[in-house]
């Protein structure tokens, strides 16, 4: 995904969140039982990076995913309770 | 501790109530071979584990489960959206309403309560290191039971990432149960308890002072 230049929408952001955030989970289980495979590091810094640039851009976008990036907007409000929670359905009129 | 991210390991976008269907995942929440259990025996288990593999393993896995009975949970919740009373009745869904309304709440399918008795902290890496082995089998074995029971793509689809991430979890407790087995004197690998009769005996580090590739051992740092 292209960090550069106009930001993403949001839904394509948090789905590549979703995904490198996935590899990290994946390398991190593996790595645990592999703690010299230097290839698996390689990978894991490479997703681990790209990770931490994409979550950093969606707060400075659209509100914060974690509390590490709560502040990125400098908002007067507090961004972090108003952003949706994970279980509310996406569709109109919610539940 | 933990950092909590507001968002799911796994999107969840359910357009689709179904009450019948919720009840069913309701299992993988509070069920025998849910999450709840999953999460809470690796998490338990990691305090006595022999190495740092084998802690790291129980430790993460158990973290992965947390973000897979959150998963469940949505899906259950958003699958009992907007439900009229006439589809409560319909779906078989009015023993559980009446307690719960559609609150998110332990049970399995057959409405038995979540139990600690669901899982086992024995403090025998051996032993409790089959049981994740086993337990991962049996949560896939429901999720196989449930894609046999679910039409809906917006459900199915979730559901089978669930399903793909318990091959990888009894993947890992294999290594961990080797990096145990791995320190264990060949004269008596099953006869005593690793994490409470002795010392194990780690392989790390070598002579030459790198880790090994079995290593994770924390009597490492405290050589007796």
């Amino acid at each position: 995904m292209q960090m550069k230049g106009q930001c993403p929408s949001k839904e394509s952001l948090l789905s590549w969140i979703d995904q490198v955030s996935f590899a990290v989970v994946e390398m991190t289980l593996y790595l645990d039982s592999h703690p010299n495979d230097e290839d698996a590091i390689a990978f894991f810094r490479e997703k681990l990076a790209q990770r931490n640039a994409a979550m950093k851009l969606y707060a400075q976008n659209y509100g914060p995913l974690t509390i590490d990036t709560a502040n990125d907007r400098m908002s007067r409000s507090w961004d972090w309770v108003m952003q949706p929670w994970p279980w509310e359905p996406a569709r109109k009129g919610g539940c | 501790m933990w950092n909590y991210e507001k968002r799911l390991e796994y999107p969840v976008n359910i357009t689709t109530p179904n009450a019948q269907i919720a009840q069913i995942i309701l299992t993988q929440y509070g069920g025998p071979d849910g999450e709840m259990g999953a999460s809470m025996r690796y998490l338990s288990q990691r305090f006595t584990a022999p190495n740092r593999i084998t802690m790291g393993v129980l430790n993460d896995v158990g973290t992965e489960e947390l973000a897979h009975l959150e998963i469940v949970a949505t899906i259950v919740h958003q699958l009992t959206c907007n439900l009229t009373m006439e589809e409560i009745k319909e779906s078989g869904f009015a023993n559980y309403y009446v307690d719960h309304t559609v609150g998110i709440w332990p049970q399995a399918a057959g409405g038995i309560p979540f139990n600690a008795c669901e899982f086992q902290s024995k403090g025998d890496p051996i032993t409790d290191l089959f049981e994740d082995l086993a337990a991962e089998q049996k949560a896939r074995s429901t999720y196989d039971n449930i894609l046999r029971l679910v039409k809906d793509p917006e459900v199915a689809d979730p559901i089978r990432f669930l399903r793909a991430r318990e091959v990888v979890h009894f993947q890992r407790f294999g290594e961990a149960l080797r990096s145990v087995q791995d320190e264990l004197s060949f004269k008596n690998f099953y006869a005593f308890n690793p994490s409470f009769d002795k010392t194990a005996e780690c392989s790390c580090p070598n002579p030459d002072g790198n880790i090994s590739s079995s290593c994770g051992c924390r009597n490492s740092e405290k050589k007796n």
